[in-house]
């Protein structure tokens, strides 16, 4: 059984189909990453798994069960972690406590109204960041790192409850060239070494060819194409895509000559 | 840079929104009548680039030199006034407002003693526009509310401008009339610096590419040798 | 009720329809090009009626002509145009980028300002203005008498509406005020310079206040408590009618006029509050207002609150008790009158502490906190006094649950909204329940409130009472400090920090809020009814807006930003209130200017500013910390 299927999902936006008949599945362990241009529907899609897009018809199915429509903060609980493309953290806290107040929401203890949150699953806590490389950061105020290191302790974030599925949305941007690598290569690491599968979009090429098992190609809505790495890269359609449409290049071309001098 | 009279620089130009970093130092530079295209995939920093030398986001670093002025961290008004016109990607137009009304907000009388653009001329460029002038700009189509934008930018009557995504989302009959419009301006003497994922665009517009990709300028020369370039393309264009 | 009094009644309505709207079209103008709430507004409107009663006559000795009334009512609104501009340059200007609760309070800051400025100018005395020439006379309507000068008063809201239509979309100012309200930041990128617009929108804004002003003064006399009536019933207006819309604003006023006309003959006694009532489901049902829309491309403000969590070290826990054991000293070793103020700081201290939890924890910026401070004092009271006859021991211990539920019942509406919106909503309902109290005279006295609530004899002197009071408010105080350390306060931060992340990891943020909200409600009530004991009676200034204001200059005296700021700020905010309020004419001249000071200068407040300064010291000495991008 697949850990996600997705079936047939649908969204119009006003008149403009935002996503039209995406299907894909993703295995336990398994990297897979959304690619498109500008306005492809990565993002209706993204959160229509998410819960923060209710789909007009189609299904998601979570490790057997359907999760379709439900709000975020329940999907969560169905073990679904997520990043997000500019990196959201609880700024007037610390490292460990971001990471402990998941794990307080997962305990259900958000209305605790006197135990000392510091000392509440910090161990826990610790041994997460231990796994994302920030546990000497742990109690420095999350505001003061650099935006790679908040990246990772938004991962740390994410893994606090211990999700069968990550969803990512360009997680490396906004961060230097030389971060990016580190963040996915961890990324693939724990997602393999916990068979967690992992959905992301991502704009920077060098990360998705890098580390997706699988990529899929959204443009205008549909899934133009599915494939590994090296059949995506060999797919013609996929780079008119990118480059624009062809239809209109002639066009373009008698034109120039005719209006400039 | 060789040759030719620069209108507008940047140099080292940085930005970010809050933590996040979008631009690591952009060097660029667009002459006086030439036609510039940014290009790079989705994400590169080709809108966080305009919008850093509108002064729309704040540079963390860097200059920009335009008309021989450093400019860099002025208000978008005085750098408007200065003679840089802007079109945004999301458009932006403003919905309440007629067509008329629209324009009449971008008005500005030029500097120097050019010809200003009036209504009555853009017409004749966007002929769409004058069969509504009187529309409210919430009832036009994507492609209208486009052509606006850019005619509202030119009644400032700017010297050079920044056109960011022009042809994106539009349909292909739409996407040629964008072309007439970036030519129409050049032959005007006016320079353009525009943000572009799609090569076929770009190459019938621009003299010249710069790609951008992560935030720095990766390539730069001129757009039939991109069009050559394989390699550059396929790295930094498509996947 | 025939039909010609149902006819003059909507008349009626219309009239004050009209003159509501002349006032709030212009707070709903500077709003939406600003994207400030001017809390002056009413003040402006009260300069209006002042400068026509001083204005108008003077011109009607030259000659008794309409002309020479309708040029003083002009005149004087040009006048308070000019004074519009000069908030602007001087204040508002230096605001733009501020929060909103800054915002709120610096307008406020005006607010006191005038009320001096107008005590001292034309003093305490009403001044009725003439009755315009050729509008005396009353004209016959349907068999019923109906004065001209309403008739007239009908006229001019749709004309003002007329002539601002004109304004809006015959000229390139109005074009350009239409344009920056939908979107500002384009507007500047296309070259138009902002801090003009922004200059000539106040003084269009001003302009229509005061003329709103002078032309009510053949109705009313101008007086020193015009402005803080007006401004929450033109708040009401606009929002209901959708922030930043003129439309919306004349939709709005008809509604209100005309539920005012007709809601007086069902429930006499609850106007305000069907008006407030009102509002409050036009909100839930539609956030932005009838004719309003989500404000495009605003700028994003960073969390106002507690930003580190600084915990207690030996030398603080020492400092503290200390603190706390000289304060228990105060009724053995100090005079009645210390005894007195302390007793008063400690209440005020919970009050403050509780907004804190609301507003520096939570994020949500009250406007209104003295409502359940009121409710509290308030129910202790009339339990107290009235048929049930309760015992303090438990009346107090009833004011919490009181205020709580009270919280609870507004907070339900609160939490569904954010921003300025919120802040709107909860003075609306501080509203509600002043209204209550000064209209329901049977129950709450009216104005002069319930007199006779005093405590039994074992706590009947002052320094018995002073225990009866310190026991709960540093219990009640403890205990909030603990929830902010615990999860429940860590999650509110959390919500405040990234809604969108705490969403994401399974927080229900509505409904933690909804909880923080009826917390510092129920800890807020609780102060109010010990402070009921130690007045020995209640009455509307409880509830009212000043005090609501009170409450955040402790607040923001202290630093909203440190946990135990807002106790400190509490302690020399009401110790120098009370020291200084007896011996100057101009209290809240100086308040409001300390307030903008404030503001301007040190919007870290006291204890954030000496923490600041400490902090530098620290880095200087110490290794070079990587500051945040």
């Amino acid at each position: 059984m697949s850990l996600l299927v997705v079936d047939r999902l649908n969204k119009r936006f006003g008149g403009v189909w935002a996503a039209r008949a995406v299907s894909f599945s993703l295995e336990a362990g398994e990297l897979l990453a959304v690619i498109g241009p500008n306005g492809a529907g990565k993002s209706t899609t993204f959160g229509m798994v998410g819960g923060q897009v209710e789909p007009d018809s189609g299904a998601v199915v979570l490790a057997g069960e359907a999760i379709t429509g439900l709000p975020s903060r329940e999907i969560w609980r169905k073990g679904v972690g997520r990043t997000f493309q500019v990196a959201q953290t609880f700024v007037s806290m610390t490292v460990a406590e971001n990471v402990q107040m998941a794990l307080v929401s997962r305990r259900g203890g958000t209305r605790n109204l006197v135990a000392d949150t510091r000392a509440l699953h910090r161990e826990e806590a610790l041994a997460l960041l231990d796994g994302v490389g920030m546990r000497a950061d742990a109690d420095r105020p999350v505001s003061e790192l650099a935006y790679g290191d908040v990246k990772r302790v938004e991962l740390a974030v994410a893994l606090a409850a211990a999700p069968k599925l990550l969803l990512m949305d360009e997680p490396t941007a906004g961060m230097a060239s030389k971060e990016r690598a580190g963040l996915m290569e961890l990324t693939a690491r724990v997602a393999r070494a916990r068979r967690i599968g992992v959905l992301f979009t991502e704009h920077d090429m060098d990360a998705v060819f890098a580390h997706a098992d699988r990529i899929l190609v959204l443009v205008r809505g549909e899934i133009i194409a599915a494939g590994t790495p090296e059949e995506i890269r060999r797919d013609a359609r996929v780079k008119r895509a990118y480059l624009g449409e062809t239809g209109t290049k002639a066009a373009l071309r008698a034109r120039r000559e005719a209006v400039a001098p | 840079m060789s040759g030719g009279d620069i209108v507008l620089e940047a140099e080292g130009l940085r930005a970010a929104y809050g933590q996040a970093q979008i631009l690591f130092g952009v060097d660029l530079a667009l002459r006086r009548g030439e036609v510039v295209a940014l290009m790079g995939r989705n994400g590169a920093g080709k809108t966080t680039t305009l919008k850093a030398i509108m002064g729309l986001v704040p540079a963390t670093g860097g200059r920009v030199i335009f008309e021989g002025r450093d400019v860099t961290r002025w208000e978008p008004f005085r750098i408007a006034r200065l003679g840089l016109g802007y079109v945004p990607e999301e458009r932006r137009i403003f919905t309440d407002l007629t067509v008329f009304e629209n324009l009449g907000v971008g008005r500005r009388s030029p500097a120097g003693g050019r010809a200003p653009w009036t209504p009555e001329r853009l017409f004749s460029i966007f002929p769409n526009l004058a069969e509504m002038k009187n529309r409210r700009a919430s009832a036009m189509s994507g492609g209208e509310q486009q052509m606006l934008t850019i005619a509202r930018t030119l009644m400032g009557n700017p010297r050079a401008v920044l056109l960011d995504e022009p042809s994106e989302g539009l349909a292909p009959v739409i996407v040629e009339q964008m072309a007439d419009a970036v030519l129409r301006m050049k032959r005007e003497g006016i320079a353009v610096l525009l943000s572009e994922q799609n090569l076929n665009f770009a190459s019938a517009v621009s003299d010249r590419v710069y790609v951008i990709e992560k935030g720095s300028v990766r390539y730069e020369g001129k757009t039939e040798a991109l069009e050559a370039e394989r390699e550059v393309r396929e790295a930094y264009l498509t996947v | 009720m025939d039909l010609s009094f149902l006819a003059t009644q909507a008349l009626s309505g219309l009239a004050s329809a009209s003159s509501l709207f002349v006032i709030a079209s212009g707070l709903s103008i500077v709003f939406g090009v600003t994207r400030i709430v001017n809390f002056a507004h009413g003040s402006l409107y009260m300069l209006g009626a002042y400068a026509a009663v001083t204005i108008v006559p003077r011109l009607l000795d030259v000659s008794y002509s309409p002309w020479m009334f309708f040029l003083g009512v002009l005149a004087s609104a040009v006048a308070v145009g000019l004074v519009g501009v000069t908030i602007e340059v001087v204040l508002l200007r230096r605001i733009y980028r501020a929060p909103e609760l800054f915002q709120l309070l610096a307008t406020f800051g005006v607010v006191l300002i005038v009320q001096d400025v107008v005590l001292k100018v034309w003093g305490p005395v009403d001044i009725p203005g003439p009755r315009a020439p050729g509008l005396r006379h009353g004209v016959e309507i349907l068999g019923e008498r109906f004065p001209a000068y309403e008739v007239f008063l009908i006229v001019v809201g749709p004309m003002v509406l007329a002539l601002l239509w004109l304004l809006m979309h015959r000229t390139r100012f109005g074009v350009l005020v239409r344009a920056a309200t939908q979107d500002r930041e384009m507007v500047g990128a296309l070259g138009v310079n902002q801090a003009l617009l922004f200059t000539a929108t106040l003084f269009l804004g001003a302009f229509l206040a005061g003329l709103g002003g002078a032309l009510q003064i053949p109705r009313v006399p101008a007086s020193a408590q015009m402005d803080t009536a007006v401004i929450t019933e033109a708040f009401v207006v606009t929002v209901i009618g959708g922030m930043g819309s003129v439309p919306g604003a004349f939709l709005a006023s008809l509604i209100i006029g005309q539920l005012q006309a007709f809601g007086i003959l069902v429930f006499p006694k609850v106007t305000l509050v069907l008006v407030f009532l009102l509002m409050a489901a036009v909100l839930v049902v539609k956030p932005y207002g009838l004719l309003g829309r989500p404000a495009a491309a605003g700028h994003a403000v960073a969390p106002e609150g507690i930003l580190s969590l600084a915990h207690f070290g030996r030398t603080e826990s020492l400092l503290a008790a200390l603190a706390v054991a000289a304060l228990l000293a105060v009724p053995l070793i100090g005079d009645a009158y210390t005894t007195k103020v302390a007793i008063e700081v400690m209440v005020f201290a919970l009050a403050a502490f509780s907004l804190q939890f609301l507003m520096g924890v939570g994020g949500l910026v009250s406007f209104g906190h003295a409502a359940y401070f009121g409710i509290g004092a308030y129910a202790a009271g009339l339990l107290a006094t009235g048929p049930l006859k309760l015992p303090m021991e438990a009346a107090i211990p009833l004011a919490p649950v009181f205020a709580g539920a009270g919280a609870a019942l507004f907070g339900f509406f609160v939490v569904r909204l954010s921003g300025i919106y919120l802040a709107m909503l909860t003075l609306a309902f501080a509203q509600i329940v002043h209204a209550v109290c000064f209209q329901w005279v049977e129950v709450t006295g009216g104005d002069n409130g319930v007199v006779g609530v005093w405590p039994p004899a074992w706590a009947g002197n002052r320094e018995a009472y002073f225990y009866v009071v310190a026991l709960p408010t540093l219990a009640a105080i403890l205990f909030l400090r603990r929830a902010i350390y615990a999860p429940f306060g860590y999650t509110l931060r959390a919500a405040r920090d990234s809604a969108t992340r705490a969403d994401a990891i399974g927080i229900d943020v509505r409904s933690h809020r909804w909880l923080g909200f009826t917390l510092a409600g129920a800890a807020a009530g609780l102060a109010g009814g010990l402070y009921a004991f130690s007045k020995g009676s209640i009455d509307p200034t409880m509830v009212s807006i000043p005090m609501s204001v009170d409450f955040l200059v402790m607040v923001l005296v202290g630093g909203i930003r440190t946990v135990a700021g807002p106790l400190v700020g509490a302690a020399s905010f009401h110790a120098l209130k009370d020291f200084f309020m007896p011996l100057t004419d101009f209290w809240r001249l100086f308040l409001g200017a300390s307030i903008i000071a404030m503001v301007l200068l040190f919007p870290r407040g006291v204890v954030g500013a000496a923490e600041g300064l400490r902090g530098r010291m620290r880095r200087r000495r110490g290794p070079a910390v990587a500051r945040p991008a």
